[in-house]
């Protein structure tokens, strides 16, 4: 496939069957459940944020908020930074990230690659205090330009645009569709559209749990709702603990060789518990779930080369990983 | 068997620091009042009227109870019931 620029090569990723791990769902025996991925750490810089990184510019550019010699402002725990600090440099603007300082050395490495500065917002409550200290410096810095990918319609439209289409054309005889929920963007724009092509389609999200060292420092009433969230969108709602994401993400590299981000492992969880689920009440499924990023940025915790599952989780203790 | 139930951090004072509890009953509306007679105030601050309260989340075997029946949730020996604080995506 020939792009005539490296942006132009967003989207168009791989849908793969996978076989063996689809023999691992529990009462799966007559194959009726189906596991598929999707690719998305075949876009330019790794990750499925190229995607909506790319559509917010372009968007903003076309409305006339961004013009040449800007600053993009973005809260972001990596991906969404890395995207769009390659399209910025690309592109001509200054990029700043709001990052949690618990998120892995690599990830820095690669936003300073491509030319971000870096403000890290304290480990206690994440990404929502990420969001808070970008707002405020965005109060501060009336000229910079936040994207805000958490209430960004364009975050979601990138996927209405690309990733639905995509999906539905490979295989038009999907039935379930399960992804990550961060900003909510990936489910929002998929889900709108498979909801309006498919009769019955199933919209799941795998919402990460991290451990007790972030929950234990937050309180019950300070929940954060990104703005693009929209319930009625979702059939249902998993989360998913450390642990069963760090063993599904070594699962999928085991069984099938596919060496993806921890966030993953977390959707597959949730494909699995939906197939499992399909195959008691003995309906066909085609499941497909988003494999939002390689495995590359998660190297140095070690999961993927760790003897057993308990140490893989033990050494990603208070880190943050989707 | 008896169903066991992950408690946050922030909810431990009413379990004597314990993570994990076990209770019983049909639905989850049935399980919290069983947990409250071990440990009381504790359903008070999952549920509000006859729903959970908005910053709460519930799971059952992973999946959030809020597109399952709520807290008319039908539950079985060897659930696993979690109980989060929302985090994004939080609260309908």
């Amino acid at each position: 496939m020939k792009y005539d620029t490296p942006l132009d090569a967003v989207g168009n990723t791989p849908l793969v069957g996978l076989p063996r791990l689809s023999a691992t769902v529990p009462g799966n025996e007559a194959g009726l459940v189906r596991l598929w991925a999707k690719l998305e750490d075949r876009n330019p810089t790794g990750s499925v944020k190229d995607r909506p990184a790319l559509h917010m510019i372009e968007q903003a550019e076309a409305a006339g908020r961004l013009t040449p010699g800007c600053t993009i402002l973005e809260p972001t725990s990596g991906n969404t930074g890395i995207s769009l600090a390659m399209a910025a440099k690309l592109k001509g603007y200054r990029m700043v990230c709001v990052m949690p300082e618990n998120t892995s050395e690599e990830r820095r490495e690669l936003l300073r690659m491509w030319g971000a500065e870096v403000i890290s917002s304290p480990a206690a409550g994440g990404s929502n205090t990420a969001v808070r200290v970008a707002k405020e410096l965005a109060a501060e810095h009336p000229d910079w330009v936040m994207l805000y990918q958490y209430g960004n319609p364009d975050n979601a439209g990138a996927h209405y645009a690309g990733t639905g289409p995509e999906i539905l054309a490979d295989l038009p005889s999907v039935t379930h569709f399960v992804a990550g929920l961060g900003t909510t963007g990936t489910l929002m724009g998929v889900g709108r559209f498979l909801r309006e092509k498919v009769p019955g389609i199933q919209i799941v999200a795998a919402e990460p749990r991290y451990d007790d060292l972030i929950y234990g420092l937050r309180n019950l009433d300070e929940g954060f709702v990104p703005e693009l969230y929209d319930a009625e969108v979702l059939t249902t709602r998993f989360s998913v603990g450390s642990a069963d994401a760090v063993r599904r993400t070594r699962e999928l590299l085991q069984l099938e060789g596919i060496f993806a981000g921890i966030s993953t492992g977390c959707g597959v969880h949730a494909a699995i518990g939906v197939g499992r689920k399909a195959a008691k009440a003995g309906e066909r499924a085609d499941i497909v779930f988003v494999v939002a990023d390689g495995g590359w940025k998660y190297l140095s915790t070690g999961i993927y080369t760790a003897e057993t599952t308990e140490q893989a989780v033990e050494a990603l203790q208070g880190q943050l990983w989707a | 068997m008896a169903i066991e139930v992950r408690i946050p951090t922030i909810l431990r004072t009413y379990t004597d620091g314990a993570k994990a509890v076990e209770g019983s009953g049909a639905t989850l509306d049935a399980l919290f009042s069983d947990l409250d007679v071990r440990h009381p105030g504790l359903r008070e601050r999952l549920v509000d009227g006859r729903e959970l309260r908005r910053f709460v989340n519930v799971y059952l075997n992973d999946e959030d109870v809020r597109f399952l029946a709520g807290i008319n949730t039908e539950v079985a020996a060897g659930d696993s019931v979690t109980i989060l604080p929302a985090v994004a995506g939080g609260a309908r």
